[in-house]
């Protein structure tokens, strides 16, 4: 009878699943009528006025069919859930990296010298709260270009995290790893590179962790403004196209791919951590 | 005075008070030697600023007065000519117990070849009785095992002065006492000269040629330099039948208990202040005279 914590979780997690699948899907049985259809109903296809929201069983045939061709197009508006996927992810990856190569050499800088922490401080401040979909007109307007400017603000939204996490990380490590740098003579780029980087990496990968999910979150939303590709255009294009069964399959894709991201960084970062 | 190997001239630290109108001293006029090959123990109450001393001879603090002169040129920050072995290990938790140390020989010998590195890292590994935990990361090592492996560190760069700064104070009595007998055996095949502080009485018998006594601070001296006359080699359990063990202790545990209270601070400065250096003391032969003259 004692099966495993983890069995027993699997179990509850399958009952929760079904309930809920059950629920929704018997909220969604069109009444039947007694009386025969009218030729006007016949007409309009069925006795109900109101629009419903599609049961699981129909996501369920969605999502297998989206899923067996994921990588069909067949024109701007009619193109396979992986490509509009590929093209989210190209944007987060690109607007991440970019930020990395920025943010962590500032936050380095900040994190070593209190003078550029105090300097820059102010700044970080006040673009830290800013949502980053506030920058799309002025990208807009800067760049001219609707797929670089999504880049962007992916870029800005992910710098953040990942700077005051580096800054932080830095400015923290232990002092006696930096005294034992400096009683072996190590160059500062040596210190850097073999002691500040390695004692700091477990809170510069918790930033970039950070900075993945939040890009994600983001770029829904800025794909909904630029339009013409990306997982968040395919939401608000199969919104206007009141298809709501491939709406629900594409959250469920982006909850999906937001997981695998998050579990990404969560590997890469249980690499560099280290017991004291 | 300048044949000391280290020559420790006026040393004085001083802070500025919080609210920045005067300032606390907290030891000043430290004057001493350490000879080539000495074992040297410093022992006072804590806040004397034996630490402080320790962190100006390696480089890692600086003095308001006074200097460091060592082998004939002055200190002035960190060398690996003057290697340390903190407290808390100071191992880097993210390499294994190998690559602590090769890290170091690494530093010290930039043009050794990857084989010489290894091999003399693992020699002094094999030297604190570590070879099988080489590729264990120091979270997986007791504090004991730790230590030892930062004592490896430090004695693998063959510094020119080892400075310890309470290697044991966070062991167990037990490992302890282990531990200070593998130092006593790797001391007397290297002969590094060697600085340390403790807070243990026996262990500074036990381990150094001389120790130097701090009053209480602020305002803390050096005030006496205890010349510990026990032949070598010693060892832990013999050691406390030697004649003259008690009467070095007792003059020790007297100086903690009653005069560095006495001696601390300006009010005994009078008497002090035109010796700066330390009185020399050498109890086991002092006692010896008095008990010629009590025989004669």
């Amino acid at each position: 009878m004692h099966k495993s914590l983890k069995f027993r979780a699997a179990i509850v997690s399958l009952v929760l699943l079904t309930l809920f699948l059950g629920i929704w899907e018997g909220l969604n049985i069109v009444p039947t009528d007694t009386k025969p259809l009218t030729e006007y109903e016949l007409l309009i296809g069925g006795a109900s006025q109101e629009a419903r929201v599609p049961p699981p069983s129909s996501v369920i045939v969605r999502a297998y069919d989206e899923l067996s061709n994921p990588f069909y197009d067949a024109g701007p508006n009619d193109k396979g859930i992986g490509i509009q996927l590929g093209y989210s992810l190209y944007r987060v990856l690109a607007g991440f990296f970019l930020a990395a190569l920025i943010a962590l050499p500032i936050g380095f800088l900040v994190g070593m010298s209190p003078l550029m922490h105090r300097a820059l401080n102010p700044y970080i401040q006040v673009l830290k709260p800013i949502s980053p979909l506030a920058w799309m007109p002025l990208a807009l307007f800067i760049i001219k270009d609707s797929e670089t400017s999504a880049i962007f603000v992916i870029f800005i939204c992910s710098i953040w995290p990942m700077l005051i996490n580096t800054a932080f990380g830095v400015a923290n490590v232990r002092q006696d790893w930096v005294n034992v740098a400096r009683t072996h003579e190590l160059s500062h780029l040596k210190t850097a590179f073999q002691v500040i980087l390695p004692a700091a990496a477990p809170t510069i990968l918790t930033g970039m962790r950070i900075s993945i999910g939040i890009a994600w979150l983001v770029i829904v939303a800025a794909e909904m403004l630029v339009g013409g590709t990306g997982i968040g255009y395919y939401v608000w294009n199969e919104w206007n196209n009141l298809d709501l069964t491939s709406v629900i399959f594409s959250i469920l894709m982006i909850g999906v791919v937001g997981m695998l991201l998050d579990t990404a960084l969560g590997r890469i970062s249980r690499m560099v951590e280290y017991e004291e | 005075m300048t044949n000391h190997f280290v020559e420790v001239e006026g040393l004085a630290k001083r802070y500025p008070t919080p609210d920045g109108s005067d300032e606390l001293t907290v030891f000043e006029n430290a004057n001493f030697g350490i000879n080539k090959g000495e074992f040297v123990c410093i022992i006072g109450h804590s806040g004397c600023g034996k630490s402080t001393i320790l962190n100006i001879l390696a480089g890692l603090d600086e003095a308001s007065e006074g200097a460091v002169i060592m082998n004939g040129k002055e200190v002035a920050g960190p060398s690996l000519e003057r290697g340390v072995v903190f407290q808390n290990y100071s191992l880097l938790p993210w390499r294994t117990t190998l690559k602590n140390i090769t890290f170091a020989v690494r530093a010290r010998w930039p043009n050794w070849s990857k084989e010489q590195v290894l091999e003399h890292s693992m020699k002094f590994l094999d030297l604190v009785g570590l070879n099988g935990v080489e590729h264990h990361k120091p979270s997986q090592l007791s504090g004991g095992m730790r230590q030892r492996v930062s004592i490896a560190r430090a004695f693998a760069t063959q510094p020119k002065l080892l400075l310890m700064d309470e290697p044991f104070g966070a062991l167990d009595a037990l490992t302890r006492g282990m531990i200070q007998e593998e130092l006593l055996k790797i001391w007397e095949e290297t002969h590094q000269t060697v600085f340390m502080i403790t807070h243990d009485v026996d262990e500074a018998i036990l381990l150094s040629d001389r120790i130097l006594l701090m009053t209480n601070g602020p305002q803390a001296r050096v005030a006496e330099s205890v010349q510990i006359s026990i032949e070598r080699p010693r060892n832990r359990t013999d050691i406390i039948h030697h004649p003259s063990y008690y009467k070095i202790r007792n003059h020790l545990v007297d100086f903690l208990v009653n005069r560095s209270k006495e001696l601390s601070g300006s009010a005994a400065g009078a008497e002090v202040a035109d010796s700066k250096h330390p009185l020399l003391v050498d109890p086991a032969n002092e006692a010896d005279d008095d008990l010629k003259q009590a025989a004669g």
